[in-house]
């Protein structure tokens, strides 16, 4: 399963289908974002078989990085 | 489990050794085809010439950095310069398919002109046939080519010594993801240009400072990898690379990880697997980075006695070697 | 890449590795569902860098690998015909049916395209109007809900000329099977992260709280796959079970609400053969009634026997974790990728095709 990569969304979605240029470093493809109706320019999707499935939250990924102990006292401070 | 050739035979990967080494070089086998390299080394009067041939049938013709006709001479030459020697003469055989526009066929023999004197060699004769419509997607061009190897140099696979260190001669995977960045039913823009260029030069350079390789090949269908691993087998050596030493463009990491094929499988045209001496490595670092064509060249692994002869590995940035496996065939966009 | 390298970094993943090895007591065998992560696990030479004491056991997510045998040769029949164009993932390309795999249709004569997408398969029946399209739609739930638009899309476009080869097949009745073995060898469960990121969490809670197994939503990068076994891990050693989300940067509770609502409308829960688990209920899609002139069985209707693996292949017992590839004598011998006997050797995801391509040979 599951080949699903992250990309920044580097143009405006268009059509019904919301056809939207995605870029990983560089290399741009033009992807639908029909599944994510608040996605917008800027934001990071991971993209599977042609279709953007879920936005990337920075905040959890920032959390992800932090080390495992350190990330949970901060979610029980926060 | 087909009687019929399939497109992953020509792959470069593991169909295409099961063809030729159950098919095709048995009915050719003499003590030339036994060194399984690219272009053969042959004894002429007291010089020796090297000579190879190679088929290109690239689809489609033009691509970002090159064309079938740029592809066709340096390919050629640099399956010459992988023997070390000095590339001379080039024919040029053309099947070309009825209804090609004739502008089209314009542009790759300029093409060939311009990289005929780019590689300082001369196409010297050709043959020209015209199949009909249908029958051979626009253009394939064969080229074959002579070179004459210069006393005292031996560039082959039996030379490869343990301890030797292994060089590739700049980032890998371009000249494949160039192309399947314009195939049809796969588009995708990308700033990535073929890496399709002459090496002889950049062979010679290196023979000239003294430094004495002991084997060298292009790498090109079945990439890095492929080269590794033929080599590994033809020494009967054992090749382990560093994950962390391949130099690689982030635009074709993106690129690879998008379609999800290894960077190692892709082709390149522009790229040498070079062997020295331990010893060596340093000098040949060197001179391959002071020219344009070797500029990103990186020490990528050595030959080892820790692992079964005839194959490669990978030790990846956490620190398991994991086994170089030739692909079956091309590498194909995947979901999984 | 963004998002992606931060997730590569090997000082970060051993302080991880050295974490599970303080923390554990017990031998502890851990299944990752997705063949994603033991493509990845393997690839990177995780599995190998983890303590004696956790064992990884690759589990049945692999769609390409359980896709029936009868299923492949239903599209090879399709394939060959003159007027169909087959469209498929490459994944798909290699697998063989009873006698032959779509590469050698096509190099028989057969139109068979390599896609990256449903949509490019679309286009094609756009373009190819006296063509009949079908498209191999194999996957889990994170790929369905791509296939689905393209048959709402090919309603829009009013396309009589497309249509879906089936065989989807659903994570959780899969688990359900190995949870409810009396024989389970799982202790707990990486979960797939791109299925929950489209499905949520709810039918993985309700597995955990009825088999009291713990399980950890996990992404595909190292760093989430060795965070996911030390947090499966934690709850082995400490807590009482519970679904965790390690993958919460792409992974919300209530999943993809809009791929949901979709996926509700173009496709039913069916019962569904699995290559080398057998009958499971319940556990595929099929194309709704409404949607039923897009299905290409029913375009193409043809009877095909049921076909196993030969007895040999023992690729059952590899997906739910009661063997490990190298266990079976016939690995690396009578099966290799070349000529895979079963399920888990004929897909490069495969349990015993990962372990063929990056450990059969001894690295010391």
């Amino acid at each position: 399963m599951c080949l699903g990569i992250p990309g920044e969304i580097v143009g405006e979605p268009t059509g019904n289908l919301r056809i939207a240029r995605v870029s990983f470093s560089g290399v741009v493809k033009e992807i639908s974002l029909v599944y994510l109706p608040e996605a917008k320019v800027g934001d990071y999707v991971i993209i599977h078989a042609g279709f953007a499935i879920s936005v990337i939250d920075p905040e959890e990924a920032k959390t992800t990085l932090m080390w495992i102990d350190e990330a949970e006292r901060a979610l029980a401070a926060g | 489990m087909s009687n019929h050739v399939e497109l992953a035979h020509g792959g470069g990967g593991r169909k295409m050794r099961q063809l030729l080494e159950h098919t095709i070089l048995p009915a050719f086998d003499n003590k030339h085809t036994e060194a399984r390299h690219d272009a053969v080394v042959l004894p002429v009067g007291t010089q020796r010439i090297a000579f190879t041939t190679d088929g290109y049938v690239i689809s489609p013709m033009f691509f970002p950095g090159g064309d079938i006709g740029k592809l066709a001479v340096f390919g050629t030459v640099n399956d010459l310069a992988a023997a070390g020697a000095i590339p001379k003469w080039l024919s040029a055989s053309f099947i070309i398919e009825e209804g090609l526009p004739l502008d089209v066929l314009e542009k790759v023999v300029h093409s060939m002109r311009e990289a005929a004197a780019t590689a300082r060699i001369d196409i010297v004769t050709g043959d020209t046939k015209v199949v009909d419509r249908g029958k051979g997607d626009g253009m394939y061009v064969t080229t074959s080519g002579l070179g004459i190897v210069p006393d005292g140099v031996d560039v082959r696979p039996a030379r490869v010594r343990d301890g030797d260190s292994v060089i590739v001669t700049g980032d890998i995977g371009r000249h494949g993801v160039a192309v399947l960045s314009v195939r049809k039913g796969l588009t995708f823009e990308s700033p990535i240009e073929s890496d399709c260029a002459p090496l002889a030069d950049m062979m010679q350079c290196l023979i000239r400072e003294g430094i004495d390789v002991h084997c060298a090949r292009d790498a090109t269908r079945g990439g890095v990898a492929a080269v590794l691993l033929e080599i590994a087998a033809a020494g009967r050596v054992h090749v382990e690379i560093q994950e962390t030493e391949i130099p690689i463009d982030p635009a074709v990491a993106a690129a690879c990880e998008l379609l999800g094929i290894d960077a190692l499988h892709v082709a390149n045209e522009g790229r040498m697997v070079v062997f020295v001496a331990e010893s060596d490595a340093k000098r040949t670092l060197h001179a391959l980075r002071s020219l344009e064509v070797s500029r990103g060249s990186a020490i990528i692994g050595r030959v080892t006695t820790g692992g079964r002869a005839g194959t490669a590995s990978i030790r990846t940035r956490f620190g398991p070697a994991r086994a170089l496996d030739l692909p079956a065939g091309e590498p194909l966009p995947r979901i999984c | 890449m963004k998002y992606l390298d931060e997730y590569r970094n090997a000082d970060d993943v051993r302080r991880y590795i050295d974490a599970i090895g303080q923390l554990i007591t017990r031998p502890v065998n851990i299944m990752e569902v997705c063949g994603g992560q033991t493509h990845a696990l393997v690839r990177f030479g995780i599995d190998e860098l983890l303590p004696d004491k956790v064992t990884l056991l690759h589990g049945p997510g692999c769609p390409v690998c359980v896709t029936p045998t009868e299923t492949i040769d239903r599209a090879l029949a399709i394939a060959a015909r003159a007027e169909t164009i087959f469209c498929s993932y490459g994944d798909m390309l290699r697998v063989p049916g009873s006698h032959r795999d779509l590469f050698s249709v096509k190099a028989s004569g057969g139109d068979v395209r390599i896609v990256y997408s449903a949509l490019d398969a679309l286009d094609l029946a756009e373009q190819n109007p006296a063509r009949e399209v079908v498209f191999f739609a194999v996957g889990f739930e994170t790929t369905a809900p791509a296939h689905a638009m393209a048959v709402v899309e090919a309603r829009r476009r009013r396309l009589p000329n497309f249509s879906l080869l089936v065989a989807h097949v659903l994570v959780p009745p899969a688990l359900e099977v190995i949870l409810s073995d009396p024989d389970r060898r799982v202790d707990g469960f990486l979960a797939a992260g791109h299925v929950c990121a489209i499905m949520g969490l709810d039918e993985y809670s309700l597995l955990v709280d009825k088999y009291q197994v713990p399980m950890v939503v996990t992404g595909f990068e190292p760093l989430d796959l060795v965070q996911g076994i030390l947090r499966c891990v934690r709850q082995l050693e400490h807590g009482s079970p519970s679904l965790d989300n390690q993958y919460a940067r792409a992974v919300r509770p209530s999943g993809n609400l809009a791929a949901r609502a979709v996926l509700k409308e173009v496709f039913q829960t069916v019962d569904r053969r699995w290559r080398g688990l057998g009958m499971i209920p319940k556990s595929g899609f099929a194309l709704a009634q409404p949607f039923a002139e897009f299905d290409a069985e029913r375009k193409f209707p043809m009877k095909l026997a049921e076909v196993d693996d030969p007895i040999e292949c023992i690729s059952g017992q590899v997906l739910t974790g009661h063997r490990r590839p190298n266990q079976c004598p016939s690995f690396g011998t009578i099966c290799t990728p070349d000529k895979p006997l079963g399920a888990t050797m004929v897909s490069s995801e495969g349990a015993c095709a990962a372990y063929y391509r990056y450990k059969r040979n001894e690295v010391s």
